[in-house]
């Protein structure tokens, strides 16, 4: 059975990558076609239209096309997460050392690094730019979740753009933009490029995180269950031998392949083993899960983490509220699909659904409240 | 009947392309067509352009800048989306395989939009067929030197005709189930590893 999948060159499109190529996908007697795209926008399209039968996909850009937001309104479902954290904060050479006149220090806090930022904004006229990958991302609201927990108000303070990953190093030289969130490798290319320092990984924002999923029609979901269950089986084996220390170096230079990520591989390999080099030239700081492609139940599709996209979408004004949009958003996150096709090759799969998120400010977002204050 | 009215903002960094694109438009009578190749101070054109309708060429990755633009709705004088009505599917699915991403001003009518969106559509189809014919006419060229190579070489090392040094060639593709052109490379790059 073939299976057509896009894929943006990032680090957590790894599972896609090691499951086509070391055998996880032959074993389930799947045959992965894997393209890779220049776009978010080109991925929910030809998702959408159906070219691509599943792919890579930004969590809160499921959300986004069940709910009809700002495209077509096409039922896609997340029935797999493709591993927790990944992303980072990163800044120019010279807002950075605006901020360690304020109190910033490589590898501190994330509520220390904030209220030096907030600081540094109030000594300059005119608001700061900082990039993101897409306008539905977890890019885009772990940035305004920690820029708005220091006291910095990312619509007044900060002018927040969109940049592709591979041309945001080249923004941050020119001046073009003070800081970016972004997955990895493109924070650490920054730091060896001299042009950055990495402020703050989103996971010390929002441990356990969640990045992208596996996204695909409710309709092709529904017409091909047994290609589905296959691919999450595939997908599931392929992200625990993607944790497995012993892999990172060869899976470090499998996706630094063009083909593939097309980036250095020793960034790769410290990416997925959490070494990261904040500043240029000093020595990784390791960073416990800071990509967790398997562990922590990191490819169950919690449903809070689509409640909490819809509830960034509605604080940051990207939709109004509507009643009946809440089951649409629960519906997107697929747990029970997960289940049934797991039972009996993941271990310890929860049995709720969704669980309390936790931020680093002492912030907690409840999905139960959540609906009954609605 | 074309709606000169409109305007229309096409954004491609393939020269070509754009100009196909735009005289197809301006032929069919949509005289206000502008458009951005190169991606600095997009925002800044697409407010002076203030566009009914945009195109973005599916390779282009800043389609996603111009989708952020779209969201932050105070950037553009006036809301713009992909179409949002879900019967558009089959337009956008024409579109996306053509390789165009279409944005149209929110309220326009889709009837408004149908005959620019096909004007799109098979130019962008005629420019990709354009582009596999010179691919292929360029692999055929690239093909043919290298089975040329072949052959003076086999008829160097084996005194073999040039007939025959074709026809060796040919036999092994057939048993290897490969092109000619692929046992020729073969042939090119072994004999450069043995010199």
């Amino acid at each position: 059975m073939k299976v057509i999948l896009g894929f943006i060159p990032l680090l957590d499109c790894a599972s896609l990558v090691v499951a086509a190529e070391r055998g996880f996908a032959a074993e389930e007697g799947l045959e992965l076609a894997l393209v890779r795209e220049t776009s978010w926008a080109n991925i929910r399209d030809r998702v959408v239209v159906g070219h691509f039968d599943a792919a890579h996909m930004l969590g809160p850009m499921t959300v986004a096309s069940t709910l009809g937001i700002g495209h077509v309104r096409v039922p896609v479902i997340a029935p797999f997460a493709l591993g927790l954290g990944g992303n980072a904060i990163t800044v120019s050479l010279r807002l950075w050392e605006q901020m360690v006149k304020e109190g910033a220090t490589a590898g501190a806090a994330p509520a220390v690094q904030a209220s030096a930022l907030k600081r540094a904004v109030q000594r300059r006229s005119g608001p700061l730019t900082f990039a993101m990958v897409y306008p539905f991302s977890c890019h885009n609201y772990e940035l305004r979740y920690w820029l708005a927990a220091g006291g910095v108000d990312p619509d007044r303070d900060v002018r927040l753009v969109v940049i592709p990953p591979p041309f945001l190093v080249d923004a941050l030289r020119a001046g073009q933009i003070d800081g970016f969130c972004v997955g990895e490798p493109w924070n650490s290319v920054a730091v060896q490029a001299g042009v950055g320092t990495i402020v703050v990984p989103t996971t010390a924002i929002w441990p356990s995180s969640p990045e992208k999923v596996l996204g695909c029609r409710l309709e092709w979901a529904q017409r091909h269950p047994k290609q589905l269950a296959a691919l999450q089986r595939a997908l599931y084996r392929a992200s625990v031998w993607c944790e497995n220390r012993e892999n990172h170096a060869e899976l470090g230079k499998l996706l630094g392949q063009p083909r593939y990520v097309g980036a250095p591989a020793d960034l790769l390999h410290r990416a997925l083993s959490g070494q990261l080099t904040l500043t240029t030239g000093a020595e990784p700081v390791q960073f416990d899960d800071f990509f967790t492609p398997a562990g922590h139940n990191a490819t169950f599709p919690w449903v809070s983490h689509a409640l909490w996209f819809y509830e960034q979408m509605l604080r940051w004004k990207q939709i109004e509220f509507a009643a009946n949009q809440v089951a649409a958003v629960r519906a997107t996150y697929r747990p029970d699909l997960y289940r049934a096709a797991l039972a009996s090759v993941a271990p310890d799969i929860p049995v709720e659904d969704t669980k309390i998120e936790r931020f680093f400010d002492g912030g907690t977002f409840d999905p139960r409240t959540f609906e009954t204050q609605r | 009947m074309a709606d000169a009215t409109l305007r229309i903002l096409l954004v491609d960094q393939n020269v070509t392309r754009a100009s196909i694109l735009e005289e197809g438009l301006r032929e069919a009578g949509y005289t206000n067509v502008s458009v951005v190749r190169d991606m600095q101070n997009l925002l800044r054109r697409i407010v002076d352009a203030d566009p009914d309708v945009i195109f973005i060429d599916l390779e282009n990755p800043n389609r996603d800048v111009l989708e952020q633009m779209f969201q932050v709705s105070r950037c553009v004088q006036r809301p713009i989306a992909m179409f949002v009505d879900h019967s558009d599917t089959d337009m956008i699915r024409a579109a996306v395989e053509s390789g165009v991403g279409a944005y149209v001003v929110d309220g326009l009518r889709k009837e408004r939009v149908k005959s620019i969106l096909d004007m799109a559509v098979s130019r962008f189809n005629a420019f990709s067929q354009l582009r596999d014919e010179r691919d292929r006419a360029k692999q055929e060229l690239e093909d043919r030197k290298t089975i040329e190579r072949a052959k003076g070489i086999l008829m160097k090392e084996r005194g073999l005709s040039e007939e025959a040094a074709y026809g060796l060639l040919r036999k092994a593709a057939m048993n290897e189930n490969r092109r000619v052109a692929e046992v020729a490379q073969s042939v090119v790059t072994a004999a450069r590893l043995l010199k």
